[in-house]
């Protein structure tokens, strides 16, 4: 292992015979889950992207099978209850899945069979990593792939919580968190994601994310060209873009394919709780606690006196009734 | 016989010459601690879940995993518990007339001018407070908590709405937090007032000071009431 990986640049290629040396290092972390201050690494690597090209798609499934094949991820058979998808819905053992709409265009009146590979987007502003309360359970490196580390996962859902694209399922299993990793173990040894690789019409397609937005951009030319006007990219600004990102041919449309959020963005939400809450509300408690036990030592204390033991005797003598009055 | 109006009916003078009261019989007391140990372990493994630099804590429970697991189970224990109680304490925590005079005078209270306050029954505005904060929070935390509960309720409501079940358990976590430290922080100001959750009982002295309507009620009764 003396050579150490390029960095992919594609999917296509074929891997070297010989092994190399993985290019993804811990210290190439750029983001750490529930981790200030994490140390900058002293290279950036070039951002990566996955292009999925939903014009392109034929619903194959090759994508969803060569991630189970990649991942050793066995979803569980299900009942087939009359629609395409399949299994119904992402679960901690299909990290990514093709989901099918049957719109009908209302300027055409042609039914449209829209199909959106689903899956993790790998926000640049990831959601799941800022709701996340345990250190080093997600990180984001330089080239921006965010991917979940096992052993650290305490399996409380928050990244379900914190993600703008409901993507994460925690397994009932081992309880922990799963999604797409964008083959983060491929990228590492210079290789593009099984998805891409199998993908048989070019549908989905990795490289640096420079590249995919030329090619995106040629793609969306390619369809104006053809009457769909409307088409154009999907790299949500308000997460910051994204290392997954779509071609539609509807892009004014988004949430046509399946709900594809519009303008998807960390929840303000979830923001006041990660942010303000946090801060403050431990400050406040902080405060208190301490306030509290210092005014408790030298605070004069509230102390019964000698004579009220002897007036609560009278009291307690004369049944009742004092000087003061009586029940 | 109707119900004593500032007592509960095993409420009872102990013993005259010194003069101590019986407050708390003993299911109350263990129960109360249940709640309290609860609460504190809640609190400990909420708390690393709620601040980064309090991730540690999840080490007292052997890892982040089982404090995970662990915390919303003190919680439906601490619930049911704390509902217990409730069902013993409620009718006294219920609001008197006594209690706008004795809040219009809170300066006296802080000073401990005791003697310028009216009398009390078994539970002064304070304790009131801390009664229903703890029972408004708890209902809150419970209700969220169970919303947010990935293990078990992971699919009972939509994204959107958990969002808001986990920044209002946060919230409420750091309200119920401070009604604690208020709790227990006057529970050791007014000195005297720990051995009635610890031994039951606590001195004429102190029930004539802070509770002398009690106080004079348990002592009609001793008199009037049917023969021991």
């Amino acid at each position: 292992m003396s050579e150490t990986a390029p960095q992919p640049k594609t999917a296509a290629s074929n891997p070297p015979v010989q092994p190399i040396a993985s290019n993804l290092l811990p210290s190439d972390v750029v983001r750490i889950s529930a981790t200030k201050d994490v140390p900058q690494p002293t290279r950036q690597l070039e951002k990566v992207a996955k292009l999925i090209d939903v014009s392109k798609c034929i619903g194959c499934k090759a994508c969803q099978s060569a991630c189970i094949e990649w991942n050793d991820t066995k979803p569980e058979v299900e009942t087939n209850v009359g629609v395409y998808e399949n299994p119904h819905d992402l679960t901690p053992n299909m990290f990514t899945l093709m989901r099918f709409t049957e719109w009908v265009n209302p300027e055409t009146d042609n039914l449209e069979w829209l199909i959106r590979k689903d899956g993790c987007m790998h926000c640049e502003d990831p959601g799941c990593l800022k709701a996340c309360p345990a250190p080093g359970a997600i990180v984001q490196y330089s080239n921006g792939i965010v991917d979940f580390i096992h052993e650290n996962c305490i399996g409380c859902g928050y990244c379900v919580t914190g993600c703008p694209f409901d993507i994460p399922r925690i397994s009932k299993v081992d309880h922990k968190s799963y999604k797409c990793t964008l083959c983060s173990d491929r990228v590492a040894v210079g290789q593009g994601p099984a998805c891409a690789k199998a993908c048989p019409t070019q549908a989905i397609v990795f490289g640096t994310k420079e590249d995919m937005i030329a090619h995106a951009n040629e793609r969306v030319e390619d369809l104006k060209s053809r009457g769909y006007e409307n088409a154009g990219i999907y790299d949500p600004a308000g997460v910051g873009g994204t290392h997954v990102f779509y071609v539609l041919h509807h892009a004014d449309k988004p949430s046509i394919y399946d709900k594809l959020p519009e303008n998807p963005r960390i929840s303000p939400v979830v923001e006041g709780w990660k942010g303000v809450t946090k801060t403050a509300g431990l400050a406040v408690m902080g405060v208190a606690a301490v306030g509290a036990a210092i005014h408790g030592i030298f605070a004069r204390a509230n102390k019964v006196d000698e004579h009220e033991e002897k007036e609560a005797e009278k009291l307690v003598v004369s049944g009742g009734s004092d000087d003061r009055g009586s029940v | 016989m109707p119900r004593p109006l500032y007592s509960e009916p095993g409420d009872r003078i102990e013993s005259t010459r010194p003069v101590t009261v019986s407050r708390y019989r003993g299911f109350i007391r263990a129960n109360h601690w249940i709640t309290a140990l609860s609460l504190i372990l809640l609190l400990v493994s909420g708390l690393a879940f709620f601040h980064p630099s309090l991730y540690f804590l999840t080490g007292l429970f052997g890892g982040g995993q089982t404090a995970r697991w662990l915390h919303p189970i003190i919680g439906v224990v601490l619930f049911v518990s704390f509902m217990v109680m409730f069902i013993q304490l409620w009718r006294l925590n219920l609001p008197t007339p006594d209690d706008r005079k004795w809040l219009n005078q809170i300066g006296d209270v802080v000073k401990g001018n005791e003697e310028n306050l009216p009398e009390l029954g078994k539970y002064n505005a304070g304790q009131k407070f801390i009664f229903w904060g703890m029972t408004l929070l708890i209902v809150v935390l419970i209700v969220s908590g169970i919303m947010i509960w990935e293990q078990f309720f992971g699919e009972l409501v939509s994204i959107p709405t958990r969002r808001w079940a986990v920044l209002t358990h946060a919230l409420a976590a750091v309200a119920i937090i401070l009604v604690f430290i208020l709790h227990v922080y006057a529970a050791f100001w007014t000195r005297g007032t720990l051995r009635a959750m610890t031994r039951g009982t606590v001195t004429g002295g102190w029930a004539y000071r802070h509770h002398r309507k009690w106080l004079r009620e348990l002592a009609g009764r001793r008199q009037n009431g049917p023969a021991e």
